[in-house]
């Protein structure tokens, strides 16, 4: 495909928004009387410059059509204003993009749902406010009602749906809009797991019929598992934008060792008053990365104000979509003596962890598997590290889906049974 | 659905009632409440249209600040809605006509002429304070009484002609004077009789014109921001 076929290219993309700043007269009234009060101010020049943040700044990009592209970063990133402007929903303070097609988007669950109009009316009713013609809509409402399972209750205003129905009959509204740009926020939030599954596989597969996909989400593993590329937005610039495993690896990198000094930000409320966690590093790991089946080493270092005995360090392995894959309490303990940082090495040994993303969190506490555990500190989400696939040792998995989960079952075996 | 008659059909009772019976306003050789229907009728328009265009765009913000749509749709949806309105209170009204035995002329056929009169005022008056209430939201607030005082100052309940003569220039400038007059004249039969001259009748039309195209401009200058400030 030559480089200039492309579904959405975007160049200098800047919004900015004034903050802060008192609007001279908020009503027409106060305008009104400040005229007639001071009659020449009003062709005075204005004092004080306004306070602006750029809610994007410098965006430029290319996405081919037939590419799911997805948006991550922190709150106030750009995510959205990124594709409000997409969505023309808002004007670029400077920039252009170009788009090549018709745009649907879906920033929120059920934009123009009438409460007091029945499930039927409203899928004309939304039908239209995302760009479907009438008879559009008729032809899909079938599959719009199956999609969305609510068949029974289409004559029903929407007033009276759950939160669950709404979202479903909303998301299939869009889902069956056929444009060739999809925008959608982060909506996929709402809904039981099987109906998120439907909409990712709804996703795919609008994508496979060469329409671009841009898909705002915090989950991240919904990101790794639909888009092929991310991107990544840190306060308004593109920090990155390419593979969706390396952006989402160095996004989550990013997000627990932002300040690579201290654990303190990562220390749970209430936690580390007598006895705290210095610092947590990955031993035999320069690039957080750990091939399968690798132990993992770490060196913990603990200080205290005061003596403590029979301390013992537990451990959990998180998932980057903050799920617990198994946790561990030393059966080794420790002894701290105050205002001497004590420096210890904890092995784990291989537990068939598959590839993929992973933090972890750590305490240190008294007791543990067989009774009750207290902890005095707990600090969650450093290290990270990712798992990558290996080709050769005793497990080979070169390849592993996110949805497979996070552990590989080893050992398992088949046979034919003789009759 | 009934308060689409009953309304206008009440405004017609009470204003009749009290300008026609109780303050004997002069209404020529028609009975008062043909005469005051003729002129509710584009001015119910006219009110219920700039009224409901500055209420329905603020009232849509949740859909600007969503889905991208032409926003010009909204005040030319309200408008359009307004017709609507008008249709059943015209039919109201053919029933007035025939209740007073006033016959019905040829010169109803060049209503819709003024009607896209009417309609053209609505629209400019309606974006230029919907475009300002944008900015002020409290355009809203001081609507009503800005409807109150305009109502009075056009020959609705009263007739241009009751107007001094060399006051009459000046009541024609407001853009909805005219308009009134023309829909009166011609719904009632009587179009030789326009108590406008040529002259400011053609500059009433000129400034409607005028009206419709700061509307559209300004409508077009904060539609650009609208879904950051609505």
């Amino acid at each position: 495909m030559s480089s200039d076929r492309h579904a959405i290219r975007a160049q200098g993309l800047g919004k900015r928004y004034e903050i802060g700043r008192r609007l001279e007269h908020r009503t027409a009234g106060d305008a009104l009387t400040a005229l007639l009060r001071h009659p020449l101010k009003a062709f005075a020049v204005r004092s004080g410059p306004p306070t602006t943040i750029w809610a994007l700044k410098d965006a430029s990009f290319a996405v081919a059509p037939g590419e799911i592209v997805g948006v991550i970063g922190r709150n106030g990133a750009g995510k959205s204003t990124l594709l409000k402007i997409l969505a023309r929903i808002t004007e670029p303070t400077e920039g252009t993009a170009e788009i090549r097609g018709r745009i649907g988007s879906l920033l929120e669950v059920g934009s123009g749902f009438h409460q007091e109009l029945t499930g039927r009316d409203n899928i004309y009713l939304n039908g239209a406010v995302l760009g479907m013609s009438r008879s559009e809509t008729r032809s899909k409402f079938e599959r719009i009602v199956d999609f969305a399972e609510v068949a029974d209750f289409i004559d029903t205003p929407v007033k009276h749906y759950s939160s669950g129905m709404y979202m479903r009959l909303a998301f299939a509204v869009a889902a069956h809009l056929d444009p060739e740009i999809l925008l959608v926020d982060e909506v996929l939030a709402v809904g039981d797991v099987a109906f998120q599954e439907k909409c990712l596989a709804r996703m795919k597969e609008v994508s496979q019929s060469n329409r671009t996909v841009f898909f705002v989400s915090h989950s991240l593993g919904m990101i790794s598992s639909l888009c092929q590329s991310v991107m990544y937005l840190e306060h308004g610039r593109i920090k990155r934008f390419g593979p969706a495993a390396e952006v989402v690896a160095e996004y989550y990198a990013d997000v627990h060792t932002a300040a690579d000094a201290g654990v303190a930000d990562v220390r749970l409320r209430g936690f580390g008053e007598e006895c705290r966690i210095t610092s947590v590093a990955l031993l035999e790991s320069p690039d957080s990365t750990l091939p399968f089946g690798r132990p993992i080493a770490l060196r913990i270092v603990v200080e205290s104000t005061r003596a403590f005995r029979d301390l013992t360090v537990g451990t959990s392995v998180f998932s980057t979509e903050g799920s617990c894959v198994g946790s561990l309490v030393t059966r080794e303990s420790f002894a701290l003596s105050p205002d001497r940082a004590l420096s210890l090495r904890l092995d784990i040994p291989p537990f068939n962890l598959a590839p993929g993303s992973y933090y972890l969190g750590l305490s240190v506490g008294r007791g543990g598997l067989q009774s009750e555990r207290t902890d005095l500190d707990i600090v969650i989400g450093k290290p990270t590290f990712r798992v990558v696939p290996v080709a050769q040792g005793p497990v080979v998995v070169a390849n592993w889906h996110a949805k497979w989960g996070h552990v590989v079952i080893p050992g398992a075996r088949l046979m034919v049974e003789a009759d | 659905m009934a308060w689409v008659w009953l309304q206008p059909l009440l405004t017609l009772v009470v204003l009749s009632a009290i300008f026609g019976r109780l303050l004997k306003v002069p209404s020529g050789d028609m009975p008062y409440p043909a005469f005051l229907f003729a002129a509710l009728l584009p001015w119910n328009f006219f009110s219920s249209s700039v009224t409901r265009c500055v209420g329905n765009l603020v009232g849509s913000a949740h859909l600007i600040g969503k889905v991208y749509f032409p926003r010009l749709l909204i005040p030319l949806g309200t408008v359009a809605a307004g017709l609507v309105d008008l249709a059943v209170s015209l039919v109201l009204f053919v029933g007035l006509l025939s209740y007073y035995r006033i016959p019905l002329t040829w010169r109803l056929l060049l209503v819709p002429s003024a009607l896209l009169w009417l309609v053209a005022i609505s629209l400019g008056v309606g974006l230029c304070l919907s475009a300002l209430n944008v900015r002020y939201r409290d355009v809203g607030q001081a609507l009503p009484v800005l409807m109150q005082t305009w109502l009075f100052a056009t020959p609705v309940i009263y007739g241009a002609e009751s107007i001094p003569a060399k006051y009459r220039g000046i009541a024609a400038l407001n853009p909805m004077a005219a308009p009134v007059e023309a829909f009166r004249s011609l719904l009632l039969g009587r179009g030789g009789r326009m108590p406008f001259s040529r002259w400011s009748l053609a500059a009433s039309l000129v400034s409607s014109a005028l009206l419709l195209a700061i509307g559209v401009m300004a409508f077009r200058r904060v539609e650009r921001t609208m879904a950051d400030v609505v």
